[in-house]
């Protein structure tokens, strides 16, 4: 076992190393075939790294899902300006901790990501903006980067090709917003971390207003290993429409919570009663978040069929988001549970758009009454008109984000609402 | 046909069902504008960039998944847009809504009441009820520094302020400080807006009641304002500027658009200056008689009396002194004047000049001009030399010693004694105060200022600018064109000017750089000059 949990079923291919502090050095990350990957990107040449990706069908794992090579390939050519690269790092998606051990464990499986994208978009430098609350990992990655620099593998002329790619580290401040893409270059630029309209697109212009490329940490990772072995490789696991493997980020109410790497497509009944060992005490599974806080709830129901690729959540009624599962049993009280979820985006909204910024405060008001058992019926048809004012009328999504748990726990938990409302009853409340 | 007639650099598209043509780069907001639909907007500003984070000009943009902000949404050829759409309808109301999530709806106590943003959009299309139950966050007042309060709990968020003082003032005093709906505007020193410059026009463009003016707080409804189209009286820029006035007060200035002028801006100093315009105490009636044998008249005795006189000096040496507060109008009409009586020695005035001028860094057009004047230039092309020293004292000892006629129009004379004029063989003294120095006048003549008559200024650029009446003259104060017109016109025989447009007709005649221009053509944006006599 080790790294608290493993299991045999796992396709470790991002994870390999979890819980293997000797990876953490150029040395034992190369034990494992680190730094091959950038070695064949800059043999093969960037139109070919960047065709690999879109031949491996990667797709974001920030939680769009959108096609990594297409994002790449959307870059321009011979600007003559600069061009970034960005690795957000800025994990704060409520029950998400997977880059985090990505950039704990191998921090050079990152750096070696980084130099992929940097070079296939023609970046001479990437920025990785970490989340201020990574202390350790930052620490982490700032000595891996050191020795990465020392090694010549970051900085001029990398492993002898020429090419000058240089990392910096940036720690944000604790925002939530500044994982948006567009807050995330306002904030790395020194600007509060409020989204910038759209278009035009960061690949026009982007962090300091020059061509920019933002991934997420776990999507360079893959890079790492796809310029290794190739996209047709990736393609392997997975299904069509998700090729690859994925970290699942299971919490909640299960006896083995933790990280697990499966291929996409993997049945989520499987991962929460084999692999996470089942549930909790033995009680009975209520509601599963499938995708971090931002995704629509699932009710036990929809979770039987479910797999674990992007149509497979979709299909259920759900998104894969970052894949950050989690797990809630009988003895969840779903009002308080969306309360204080409603209660984060309130304080992460940055407050620049009107719908997300009154909005998501006077959702977790009336949430708040409710819950104080003042509530009444009216209150939920309010609710979901207010998420149908905050979806699709902001800058960003983060109001959508609210919007879509908040509507969808009204629509499959709504008897708990009423007992609430109408008995004063909690219902799941232990 | 459509097609031939095309320029490549306009698109067509249709609105609400209506086809309009507009150049490349117009914005949706502003191409619906061109055919009367204002859609709502608050943090959208034509004088400002467009963060496009209000929300609530959304419009259906046919082929567009979601709702599409117009004011950063660029019109394209075949477009079809529906602003009035039930989706852009619900959502619009939806917005509004949310508005009023956490607003105190204090607008009896508001000064922004009857002229607000908020006011007009709910009350077009708002909810008729509120939903909100909950108690409303409350932030309270905050003195900003200069001119400025803010009511934070009226606040929009719409970060107009923030950017004109980032982008226009190029003084970035303000800031959104908190995040979500804690989130306020701030400065950033306790000082604040203390010695900021243009920082008065963030109250214009506030489109709620958030920032007030210190000045205007409770003085006036807005309602109760009547509006009159002026230019700035306070420097030789000119700005165009509303006077706003009630009770036959002033009670402020309000900048008004100008592109070749002002923008939508003016300068804290000249928006602060208006109450001179108030002043009590003034000269109502013509009156006769030098020190103590000085009667009252009326108009009608006074002119009379005045002709004769100037008729007996034809031939006389004349000496004038102008101002620079005086209309193009009364100036020449002066000149015209004082050419008929006799032989004019010199036409002077005197005007106060600043330290250095105070430019608008976003908007350099747009400067305090030095000249503490509305006229400085007019006065100069029309023939008038400047005498005297920066703080507008001094340079009238000719003047005062002038022993042949002497004119005095709109001049106070605060800085000379009861000996001026006393040699003078006729003084004659037209101004709208009275004063120890006009104690040797055989006229004293009351005159209007430039808010109470209709006239025109030169301003620092050459542009000759036009104002309208806003005030009442106090008792039978008059125009000093009609006045000086009349009598120019008893002289000579000729017609004697009714209107200003008559007496801006003879400026026209009489000088070749106001050649070309008619009244009605100087407008409310002015005109420029002819750049060789300018």
């Amino acid at each position: 076992m080790a790294y608290p949990y493993r299991h045999e079923k796992e396709t470790r291919i991002l994870s390999e190393c979890f819980g293997d502090p000797s990876a953490r050095t150029v040395a034992g990350w190369k034990k494992h075939g680190g730094y091959q990957g950038i070695a064949r990107a800059l043999e093969i040449g960037r139109d070919a790294t960047i065709e690999d990706v879109k031949a491996s069908g990667l797709r974001g794992r920030g939680g769009a899902g959108f096609p990594t090579g297409l994002k790449w390939s959307f870059m321009p050519k011979n600007t003559g300006r600069p061009h970034y690269l960005l690795c957000n790092a800025d994990e704060s998606e409520p029950g998400t901790f997977k880059d985090r051990e990505i950039i704990r464990w191998t921090p050079h499986q990152l750096i070696e990501g980084c130099l992929v994208g940097s070079y296939a978009i023609g970046a001479a430098h990437c920025y990785i903006y970490l989340r201020g609350e990574f202390f350790e990992t930052t620490q982490i990655l700032a000595r891996a980067l050191e020795e990465a620099y020392a090694e010549g593998l970051v900085g001029r002329d990398i492993m002898g090709s020429g090419v000058d790619i240089d990392i910096t580290l940036h720690v944000g401040a604790g925002a939530y917003i500044c994982g948006e893409e567009t807050g995330l270059m306002n904030s790395l630029e020194g600007r509060r971390g409020e989204p910038r309209i759209k278009p035009p697109f960061p690949a026009a212009v982007g962090a300091f207003g020059m061509p920019t490329t933002i991934n997420n940490v776990e999507t360079l990772a893959a890079t790492a290993h796809i310029a290794r072995h190739g996209g047709e490789w990736y393609r392997q696991w997975g299904t069509d429409k998700s090729p690859g493997t994925k970290l699942f980020c299971v919490s909640g109410h299960v006896n083995r919570p933790g990280n697990y790497e499966f291929p996409l497509g993997f049945p989520m009944m499987e991962l929460i009663e084999d692999v996470c060992g089942g549930m909790r005490d033995g009680k009975a599974l209520k509601a599963v978040i499938p995708g971090g806080s931002s995704v629509p709830i699932m009710s036990a129901e929809d979770c039987r069929a479910c797999t674990l690729c992007y149509e497979g959540v979709e299909a259920a009624g759900s998104m894969l988001g970052c894949a950050s599962v989690i797990v809630m049993d009988e003895n969840t009280d779903i009002v308080k549970q969306v309360r204080r979820m409603a209660y984060f985006y309130t304080h992460e909204s940055c407050g620049q758009c009107t719908p997300c910024r009154e909005g998501t405060a006077w959702a977790t008001r009336i949430l708040r009454r409710i819950e104080d058992g003042l509530g009444t019926e009216d209150d939920l048809d309010t609710l979901i008109q207010i998420s149908e004012q905050m979806t699709g009328t902001t800058i960003c999504v983060l109001s959508d984000s609210l919007a879509m748990p908040i509507i969808s726990s009204i629509e499959k938990f709504r008897e708990d609402y009423l007992a609430l409302i109408r008995r004063g009853e909690r219902v799941g409340a232990a | 046909m459509a097609d031939n007639g095309r320029k490549a650099d306009t698109v067509t598209l249709t609105i609400d069902g209506h086809e309009v043509t507009v150049p490349k780069g117009t914005s949706l907001l502003h191409a619906a504008e061109t055919l009367g639909v204002e859609v709502p907007h608050y943090c959208y500003h034509p004088g400002l960039s467009a963060p496009a984070q209000c929300r609530i000009c959304l419009v259906e943009v046919e082929g567009a998944p979601k709702l599409q902000p117009s004011c950063v949404t660029m019109a394209q050829d075949g477009q079809v847009v529906h602003t009035e759409s039930a989706q852009a309808r619900r959502m619009r109301q939806g917005v509004l809504e949310f508005y009023l999530v956490n607003h105190p709806l204090d607008c009896p106590i508001c000064d922004m009441s009857g002229e607000c943003k908020l006011q007009d959009y709910v009350f077009n299309e708002g909810r008729e009820h509120g939903r909100g139950r909950e108690p409303k966050r409350v932030f309270g007042r905050d003195d900003f520094g200069g001119d400025v309060l803010y009511y934070g709990d009226r606040c929009v968020m719409c970060t107009r302020c923030v950017r004109f003082m980032d982008e226009v003032a190029r003084d970035g005093r303000l800031t959104v400080v908190e995040r979500g709906d804690r989130a306020v505007i701030d400065t950033f020193f306790e000082s604040g807006l203390d010695g900021a410059s243009f920082a008065g026009n963030i109250v214009d463009i506030c489109p709620v009641g958030a920032l007030v003016s210190k000045d205007f707080l409770h003085k006036a409804r807005a309602w109760d304002l009547d509006h009159t189209e002026s230019v700035c009286p306070n420097c030789s820029q000119g700005c165009n500027i509303d006077l706003h006035t009630r009770d036959n007060l002033v009670q402020r200035l309000k900048p008004r658009e100008n592109p070749e002028v002002n923008g939508h801006w003016m300068c804290d100093y000249g928006r602060a200056n208006y109450e001179w315009l108030n002043r009590p105490g003034r000269l109502e009636a013509p009156a006769v008689g030098r020190g103590d044998k000085r009667r009252a008249s009326d108009w009608q005795h006074a002119l009379h009396a005045l002709f004769e006189r100037l008729a007996e000096a034809e031939g006389a040496s004349v000496r004038v002194v102008g101002s620079a507060f005086s209309s193009n109008e009364a100036l020449d009409a002066l000149r015209a004047l004082a050419e008929q009586a006799g032989t004019l020695q010199a036409g002077v005035f005197r005007a106060r000049r600043a330290e250095d001028e105070d430019p608008l860094p976003g908007f350099p057009i747009l400067v305090r001009r030095r000249d503490l004047a509305p006229n400085v230039d007019g006065a100069g092309i029309l023939g008038f030399t400047r005498v005297g020293d920066d703080d507008g004292t001094g340079g009238l000892e000719e003047a005062a010693d002038h022993d042949g006629v002497l004119i005095v129009v709109g001049d106070e004379l605060a800085d000379q004694d009861e000996s001026f004029g006393a040699k003078a063989g006729l003084f004659v003294y037209l101004g709208t105060f009275d004063s120890p120095a006009a104690r040797n006048a055989d006229f004293v003549l009351p005159l209007t200022t430039f808010a109470e008559e209709e006239g025109t200024f030169v301003n620092a650029q050459g542009r000759v600018q036009r104002f309208r009446q806003g005030l009442r003259g106090p008792g039978t104060a008059q125009p000093a064109w009609l006045v000086l017109g009349t009598l120019a016109a008893a002289l000579t025989g000729g017609d004697r000017p009714v209107s200003a447009a008559d007496a801006f007709a003879s400026i026209v005649q009489r000088h070749a750089a106001f050649g070309g221009l008619i009244w009605e053509g100087v407008g409310s944006a002015g005109a420029a000059l002819e750049a060789a006599h300018a």
